[in-house]
């Protein structure tokens, strides 16, 4: 029986050893392989329209188009906006190969001015005019039209104006949003003609937006005052300049809008733009300060219940929290390279390894040195301090000294819009639903469960609890298990948002110990009030003083607090309080 | 050619004096120089390979160990092997100053290529004074410093951040009125935005219109910076400045992307982040921004390919971890010119001396993979080098979207910035360094 617990303690890490020295040889193609599974899954329809669109084929050019096409075949800026600007009003649709060409830089052209697109799909190069193979070019020999932001600013809704009268509705829907982010006077006659013949009522929307900015320098007057209500009710802060351009007095004093009611419409809209957006500045303050207290309370959970619960001053948890978020990455790798069709689950099938192998070193650490250790504060932190090197040093051996690349999976990727001027992307709204699983988990595991009812015996009245038959050495194991485990999920969530590297641990250390101190040591729902409470006012206090000084600020405050409060925010009460 | 000559046979002159000084120590020297003929040159590098600059600074040792290897291949020189004494201060900075201290003293190395951040190598500098000893320091940085024992072969402001000030303010780059600068929390960034604001003021661009921004070093949360940078655009054309170091650029980037900040509206231009930055992170959102440098690896140039491909065939010898995934970048260039450099002043001094060396470098020059003609100057310790903005790009790369149409001079010392601009470094003897101290070891005079 000895020799069995002995056997198993080590076969553990052992195993786990092995599995990542194999892994590691297959880990870079994995990732590779990974990225381009990713790629593949991600192809969104509005793509594949343009792909589609991409496709350079035989065809006949109008010579006119062609002849302004021919003209981006130059480095000159002022020559490529004003072609462009030709083409917008032109509407010729055909001409649209070759501006996605432009924008994706796969235009190119030869010596003597001929345009050369490159086919996104085989790499081939075709001649723009006439859409024939040229065998005998290599891009390496031709030049490139310049392609810098102000003509993409000019590309982007030309590309729209030509793409408005689509079949496709997403493709419309799309280029209706670049007529109303960047509308130019050439593209007015477009968008009026789309206007009519459009049943959508969203891209309609769009398209009166794109129409009321170019208005907006209208002669009549009743057009003018159409456009201004129109911008306003948009309440888009990129368009306030514009709103309160209209409100001014020119040199003489004399107003530049002449007509009064224009005049109070324009200031309305800035005001309506002004008052949203110091709603929006509260709200963002608010959502962000959750996000972070979120991601606090992650990396802290764990700790909470090995430091809070237990009393071990474990120096080693930030490894912990690595030692999942590398499980994250091996997962990612595994998945690549068996499960490449379910790539995007990987993240689920994480969770539950990064808190077994989590798990499993929490328990090795325990049984190898911590549990030689109780009611010996210093040589613990020495001892903790020590495994947190060597686990550092044993990863930057794996897998080498570099971040490696955690890709989030395509459904976790993008951003979601919590009202107008308040995003928050969805890997952070991800893992503040992540964390109130965490806490529903441990909450249970603590409260619901046998082992729970152990520790929390064990933790009140050692003694007392031994001496009822509880197994009080197996539970501390279990308990410093499962400690280590939540840390390892809180590394899963983690992966998702900060780069994992060997040192990542490290940042998270000195949070982590002041969330569980804040919060008082000895339950789990202080950490809760005392992560989001540091996460809502670093959020609050970073505009006006900045990040640097808001985590000082806040750091200063958590030391007065703990002078006045040493028990924490919540202080365990009843007979466990007593020691 | 007849002035590097006459200022040759001046210079050796304090060495040819030191030797003569004493009779112990003329026999000591002599007893080295026999020694050497077939010792071989020992070459310091000093880039840490562990801890936070491991990220950066590997890269560097390995090509280094490249161009050490070629050099070597083709008969070393002045018919000795050139013996690599690598070490790793580990990303601290007094440990940097302790094992160049290390190299110079016990190891007895004849230069060291080494250090990254401004703090490392101010760290090493007065050592490097102290024993006299050479360093090539092979990355961008801020300047308002010069020193007779450090050759800069990275950018001074003025090769990098001020031309792309420059660019951003022009036509072509988008004519950017407003300013949003935001770095780390350490020396480069807020002396990079000291003298990138001075150039704005002096270019008519007001205070109100320029916004300052720090972040703690490795800071993962930049959802209020970001939010700021978005109302900040909205009160007219908008670039940002970024000077945030190292593995926080993923954090700030990916941000930008969540919260729609578009380059074509507000580029972003970053002055420390390369293509070994973007190795490892999801490029797609970045595509747009930009960075100012002075080499890109899809420059498109023989001696590039040449470059480039010497690199591969070697990380692929020497199965270097991340394989057909590594990059070149700028200070992996600069390190390599470098080392080219050194081994020409070299050559062409015909010892390993110091003193000699020193003076041999001046007026150096290499093809170097941007395509032009990079030369050491004759002066301030500097390299001319070409100024590159590139775009990056959806496969982790840049393309270059503007570039001077010569090389510039280094000024190490703004002229922008009160406290500096009437300063000069000129380490042709005698040495004129604006009011920076004499060097402090015994010439022997």
């Amino acid at each position: 029986m000895w020799n069995g617990t002995r056997l198993r303690t080590w076969t553990l890490p052992c195993a786990l050893l092995v599995l990542l020295c194999g892994a590691d040889a297959a880990a870079d193609t994995a990732v590779e392989q990974a990225e381009e599974r990713a790629e593949a899954l991600g192809g969104d329809p509005e793509g594949a329209i343009e792909e589609e669109l991409a496709v350079v084929e035989e065809r006949d050019l109008a010579s006119d188009t062609v002849e302004i096409l021919n003209r981006l075949a130059t480095d000159d800026l002022g020559t490529i906006q004003d072609a462009i600007g030709e083409i917008a009003v032109l509407r010729d649709a055909d001409a649209l190969p070759t501006l996605l060409a432009l924008q994706d830089r796969r235009l190119y052209y030869t010596e003597g001015g001929t345009l050369i697109i490159e086919d996104a799909r085989d790499r081939s190069l075709r001649e723009a005019a006439t859409g024939e193979v040229r065998e005998d070019l290599k891009t390496a020999e031709l030049s490139q039209p310049r392609l810098t932001n102000p003509i993409r600013r000019l590309l982007r809704p030309t590309i729209g104006a030509l793409q408005i009268f689509s079949d496709d509705q997403v493709a419309r829907r799309a280029a209706a949003n670049e007529l109303a982010q960047r509308p130019q006077p050439e593209m007015r006659e477009a968008i009026v003609e789309a206007l009519e013949g459009e049943t959508n009522a969203e891209i309609e929307r769009l398209l009166n937006i794109a129409l009321a900015q170019l208005d907006l320098d209208s002669d009549d007057d009743a057009r003018r005052l159409e456009a201004v209500k129109t911008v306003a009710t948009v309440r888009a802060g990129r368009l306030r300049s514009d709103l309160a351009a209209l409100t001014r007095r020119d040199a003489d004093g004399e107003y530049i809008e002449p007509v009064a009611e224009i005049r109070a419409a324009a200031a309305e809209g800035v005001r309506a733009i002004d008052n949203r957006r110091r709603l929006a500045r509260i709200a963002s303050d608010f959502v962000f300060g959750m996000s972070m207290g979120s991601v606090l309370l992650l990396a802290a959970m764990g700790l909470a219940i090995i430091f809070g619960l237990m009393g071990v001053i474990n120096m080693a948890h930030g490894e912990l929290l690595m030692v999942g978020a590398y499980t994250t990455f091996m997962t990612q790798a595994l998945f690549a390279l068996w499960l490449p069709q379910h790539f995007n689950y990987y993240l689920v099938a994480a969770v539950p390894l990064a808190f077994l192998v989590t798990g499993a070193v929490g328990i090795a650490m325990e049984r190898g040195v911590i549990r030689f250790l109780y009611d010996r504060p210093l040589e613990t932190l020495l001892a903790t301090w020590g495994i947190s090197l060597i686990l550092i040093q044993s990863v930057r051996w794996l897998f080498g000294a570099q971040n490696v690349g955690v890709a989030s999976p395509t459904w976790f990727s993008g951003s979601v819009q919590i009202m107008q001027g308040v995003t928050l992307s969805t890997s952070r709204v991800g893992v503040i639903a992540f964390a109130i699983f965490v806490v529903a988990l441990v909450w249970i595991l603590m409260n619901r469960t046998r082992l729970g009812l152990e520790v929390r015996a064990v933790m009140q009245n050692r003694d007392m609890a031994a001496a009822l038959g509880v197994p009080a050495r197996r539970v501390d194991m279990w308990t410093f298990g499962v400690g280590a485990g939540v840390a390892g999920l809180g590394g899963v969530a983690l992966s998702q948002i900060v780069n994992v590297g060997p040192e990542m641990g490290q940042n998270y250390i000195v949070d982590s110990f002041m969330v569980v101190v804040l919060g008082g040591v000895g339950n789990l729902l202080g950490p809760v009030f005392s992560a989001l409470g540091i996460g809502v006012t670093t959020k609050f206090l970073e505009p006006a003083t900045g990040a640097v000084l808001a985590t000082i600020l806040v750091f200063a405050a958590i030391i007065l607090f703990i002078q006045w409060r040493p028990q924490g925010i919540f202080a365990p009460k009843g007979r466990s309080a007593d020691d | 050619m007849h002035s590097k000559t006459t200022r040759h046979a001046l210079m050796s002159a304090p060495a040819f004096y030191r030797a003569a000084a004493g009779g112990a120590m003329a026999l000591g020297l002599a007893a080295t120089s026999t020694a050497q003929a077939n010792d071989p040159i020992k070459v310091g590098i000093l880039h840490s390979l562990s801890g936070t600059m491991a990220i950066s600074e590997t890269s560097l040792r390995d090509v280094a160990l490249m161009t050490i290897e070629h050099i070597n291949e083709q008969g070393g020189l002045l018919g000795r092997e050139l013996e690599p004494v690598v070490m790793d201060p580990g990303s601290d900075w007094p440990t940097y100053a302790e094992q160049a201290r290390e190299m110079l003293e016990r190891e007895r190395v004849d230069i060291i290529f080494g250090s990254w951040t401004s703090v490392s190598r101010e760290a090493v500098l007065p050592v490097l004074e102290e024993l006299n000893g050479l360093m090539f320091y092979p990355v961008q940085y801020e300047g308002e410093e010069s020193s007779r024992n450090i050759f800069y072969t990275g950018a001074a402001p003025n090769q990098q951040t001020i031309p792309a000030v420059e660019y951003l303010m022009s036509d072509v780059g988008g004519g950017a009125e407003r300013f949003y600068l935001v770095g780390t929390d350490y020396v480069f960034p807020r002396t990079t935005n000291r003298i990138v604001r001075a150039f704005l003021n002096d270019q008519g661009i007001p205070d109100e219109d320029i916004e300052e921004v720090y972040t703690p070093f490795g800071h993962g949360d930049f959802q209020t910076i970001v939010d700021d940078i978005g109302s900040f655009a909205q009160g007219g054309p908008t670039a940002v400045i970024n000077t945030v170091n190292g593995d926080a650029n993923v954090a700030f980037y990916q941000e930008l992307a969540n919260q729609g900040i578009d380059p074509i509206d507000v580029p972003v231009m970053a002055t420390s982040v390369g293509e070994e930055e973007l190795r490892g992170m999801d490029t797609g959102p970045l595509t747009g921004h930009l960075a100012a440098w002075n080499y890109f690896m899809s420059i498109n140039t023989p001696e590039n390919d040449k470059f480039t491909e010497r690199w591969m065939d070697y990380v692929e010898d020497k199965g270097l971890s991340g394989g057909s995934d590594r990059v070149t970048n700028d200070p992996m260039e600069a390190t390599h010119m470098g080392i080219r450099i050194w081994a020409q002043a070299v050559k062409q001094a015909g010892t390993t001396d110091v003193d000699a060396v020193r003076q041999a470098v001046y007026g150096q020059c290499v093809d170097s993979p941007s395509g032009f003609e990079v030369c050491m100057d004759e002066e301030n310790h500097h390299l001319h080098k070409p100024v590159i903005i590139g775009e990056i790009q959806p496969d982790g790369q840049f393309a270059p979207v503007w570039e001077t149409d010569d090389v510039v001079r280094a000024e190490p010392w703004s002229q922008y910035l009160e406290g500096s601009k009437n300063k000069v470094a000129n380490w042709r003897y005698p040495y004129v360094c604006g009011d920076c101290e004499e060097p402090n070891h015994d010439l022997g005079f």
